[in-house]
């Protein structure tokens, strides 16, 4: 009989057909897949994105990212000028503590920008400007119109109107218009990070700081600058820390409320622990429903119900991972040993007792693994439900991105966001270690 | 000697109460903790958790009342938004694809033994680690000022994390593979690239596949929330319908059953196929 079926020609074909079969996959497969890449290529109009993408808004995002701008700023009513960073009040100069590149004598205000660049705030309200190979501008207002020595078709680095003229070089930027005349001088860092104008620890070192002589006089050096940092006004860290904890707060009872939740439930759903088909299958159908009702949905009905804020969020991680550990859980005990559920039991142990000392040891490891897991993917969710709820971190980025303009705070936010979430990922991994293999 | 009866006894029952003290210790610090953290979270919300309660059945009841009346026109309102469940679902697929194809890439050259650089091998194990630790929203909202609204930013945003996500999950499927086809393949002079393609993938594919079904049915939701927050697909037309305010949601009433179906679909499709690839026993 074998050797009816395997005769040569037999195989031959049959092998034949093997290769053939195996060569059209090997040829179908990448088409196929670049097949959908083309058809999405066209269904996202990825040639239109090109068009569309605002690649000055891409320069601005890089350049923000790692610089700080300080604005040199007369209001052309009162005549006062100030200087502050990034435009804000908390960030504004004390008086007669200017930076070295602007200087007021009288009612002058004289602004090196740099690279021989220099603007002066005259004291009748005109501006006069010194570009390289470019010359001198002087502009004014007079009435309600802006009146320069420009001529009539100026440089692209120049927009005049009647009401503005804006300059835009490499050294800053200058605006100015009937209300205001502000000068944008940029520069690499993140100015303030630690120490605003208001504290007497700004400027000094660290070593200072750590072996110095007391700086101010009413605090411990460490202790002062401590303090002062964690409410430094322009960057909040204190906020932000208590932000990233609430993400992680929202995460940790979310997933560990979760897994409480479903343990004893997942026992009902079980079939060697329910005889009862219709409670299993029942069960079964509420873990899928939960699942189903997506975290954003669930988000959405908690959000009316509880408001914003922390709890909203751990409770939608909840009603999802319910449903998430519910199958999983099951699933786990259904594959449990029954023999040593019998030693427990032969020692005339009592239902509790089988499963505290037959059960729960074996799937301990397994469980705890998985938990771990989706806490550490939940500290990520937990950000993006944030951002929806409107509590922890997530509500922070998207509320820095809104503005777009302090992406200095967005990237600071990010490498916070990132470091949270690769420490609970090496956490939750060395636990995860620990706790199955014993090491 | 030494292990007279008595002592045996008394050493074994001294272990074990040290054993439950711990236990019992390490199980009150966590309810502590959760019991704690459960207060904090509370008094930080902005409704508590028992006025809350009583109110959770307000919203799904407010959108019953607008859907009601209008239930013959729910199947125009599915129709309507069918196109941006596909746009979302393509998405999550576009997405699922590359990170595939790159985390398999990533996952190659981290992988002891396979790696065409192994003095790279911590580079890109790190730059995986961060992949993954970037949560999606960072970079989707980030393009989304770049790149205005729409899939690509949120198809963008997925596939950075999923590259990072499934080059680990590939990198451990990769140590169990059997090494003697690539000596085999090495031993006639292939190049890396055909080792790896001829003697890696065909033996890994299954569970690559397994575990990229999986990461699809993450990215479906992924590319929902993400929609919420500006990135197009269902979940911004939800986010719009949710907008028009009450004694209107028979719109979102139609976009929760939409998402609520494709979620379910596809978490019981995968759930599927992952059985019967893990029942041939991953070949």
């Amino acid at each position: 009989m074998a050797a009816d079926i395997y005769a040569t020609t037999d195989l031959r074909a049959h092998v034949d057909g093997l290769f053939l079969r195996k060569k059209l996959i090997a040829l179908g497969l990448p088409l196929l897949v670049l097949g959908y890449l083309v058809y999405v290529f066209f269904a996202f109009d990825i040639m239109g994105l090109a068009q569309r993408a605002r690649m000055d808004n891409a320069m601005t995002l890089a350049a923000d990212m790692v610089s700080y701008k300080t604005h040199v700023t007369r209001d052309n009513r009162s005549g006062t000028t100030t200087v502050a960073i990034e435009g804000e009040r908390k960030g504004q100069y004390p008086d007669g503590h200017l930076p070295d590149w602007v200087r007021m004598d009288g009612g002058n205000t004289f602004i090196n920008l740099g690279a021989d660049h220099q603007v002066t705030f005259m004291t009748d309200g005109s501006l006069l400007l010194r570009v390289p190979e470019f010359g001198e501008i002087t502009a004014k207002m007079d009435g309600r119109s802006v009146v320069t020595n420009l001529p009539a078709d100026v440089p692209n680095w120049i927009n005049l109107s009647k009401t503005r003229l804006a300059i835009t070089t490499d050294a800053g930027r200058i605006s100015f218009t009937r209300n205001k005349t502000e000068v944008f001088n940029y520069a690499p860092g993140w100015e303030l990070f630690f120490f605003t104008f208001d504290s007497p620890y700004y400027g000094a070192g660290i070593l200072d700081i750590l072996f110095g002589a007391r700086i101010d006089p009413d605090r411990m050096n460490i202790a002062g600058a401590l303090a002062d940092f964690w409410h430094n006004k322009m960057w909040s860290h204190g906020q932000v820390a208590w932000a990233l904890f609430e993400t992680l707060l929202m995460a940790f009872l979310g997933t560990f409320g979760a897994a409480i939740i479903s343990l004893p439930l997942a026992f009902l759903a079980a079939k060697n622990f329910t005889p009862l088909q219709p409670i299993r299958f029942a069960l079964r159908r509420v873990f899928d429903l939960f699942r189903g009702i997506d975290g954003l949905i669930w988000t959405i009905i908690l959000a009316r119900a509880f408001g914003p804020g922390p709890l909203t969020g751990a409770l939608a991680i909840l009603l999802t991972d319910t449903g998430s550990f519910g199958k999983m859980f099951s699933e786990a005990l259904e594959n449990v040993d029954g023999k040593q559920i019998e030693g427990v039991a032969s020692t005339g142990a009592a239902p509790m007792h089988r499963y505290r000392f037959g059960v729960i040891p074996q799937i301990t490891p397994v469980l705890l693994s998985q938990v771990l897991y989706f806490f550490e993917s939940n500290t990520r969710s937990a950000t993006v439900i944030g951002a929806i709820t409107g509590g922890g971190i997530g509500l922070l980025l998207t509320q820095a991105m809104i503005t777009q303009k302090d992406w200095e705070e967005v990237t600071y936010y990010i490498i916070l966001i990132v470091l949270m979430v690769m420490l609970m990922d090496s956490l939750s991994g060395w636990l995860r270690r620990k706790l199955i293999k014993g090491e | 000697m030494a292990f007279v009866e008595g002592d045996f006894r008394a050493h074994y029952i001294s272990m074990t109460k040290r054993k439950r003290l711990y236990g019992g210790m390490l199980l009150s610090f966590f309810i502590l903790l959760m019991v704690s953290g459960f207060m904090l979270a509370d008094d930080r919300n902005a409704a508590g958790f028992w006025d809350g309660l009583t109110q959770i059945f307000d919203f799904p009841a407010a959108v019953w009342a607008d859907t009601a009346p209008k239930l013959d026109q729910l199947p125009g309102h599915i129709a309507t938004y069918f196109p941006a469940l596909v746009e979302t679902i393509n998405i999550a697929a576009v997405s699922t694809l590359i990170g595939a194809i790159f985390g398999t890439l990533l996952s190659l050259l981290s992988t002891r033994g396979l790696a065409r650089w192994p003095r790279a091998i911590p580079i890109f194990r790190r730059s995986m680690d961060m992949m993954r630790a970037m949560p999606e929203i960072v970079i989707a909202l980030m393009l989304i000022f770049i790149l205005g609204g729409g899939p690509v930013p949120a198809m963008i945003a997925i596939a950075f994390h999923t590259t990072g996500a499934l080059g680990k999950l590939f990198s451990e499927v990769n140590e169990n593979a059997d090494l003697k086809p690539v000596e085999g393949l090495s031993s006639v002079g292939a190049s890396w690239f055909q080792r790896m393609y001829l003697g890696i993938i065909p033996q890994v594919l299954p569970n690559y596949f397994s575990y990229a079904l999986l990461r699809f049915e993450i990215n479906i939701r992924a590319s929902a929330i993400l929609g919420f927050v500006g990135a197009g697909g269902i979940g911004y037309e939800l986010k719009n319908a949710m907008s028009w305010g009450k004694g209107k949601f028979d719109e979102a009433a139609a976009i929760f059953i939409l998402l609520f179906a494709t979620i379910v679909l596809f978490d019981q499709l995968s759930s599927m196929v992952r059985n019967h690839l893990s029942a041939k026993g991953g070949h």
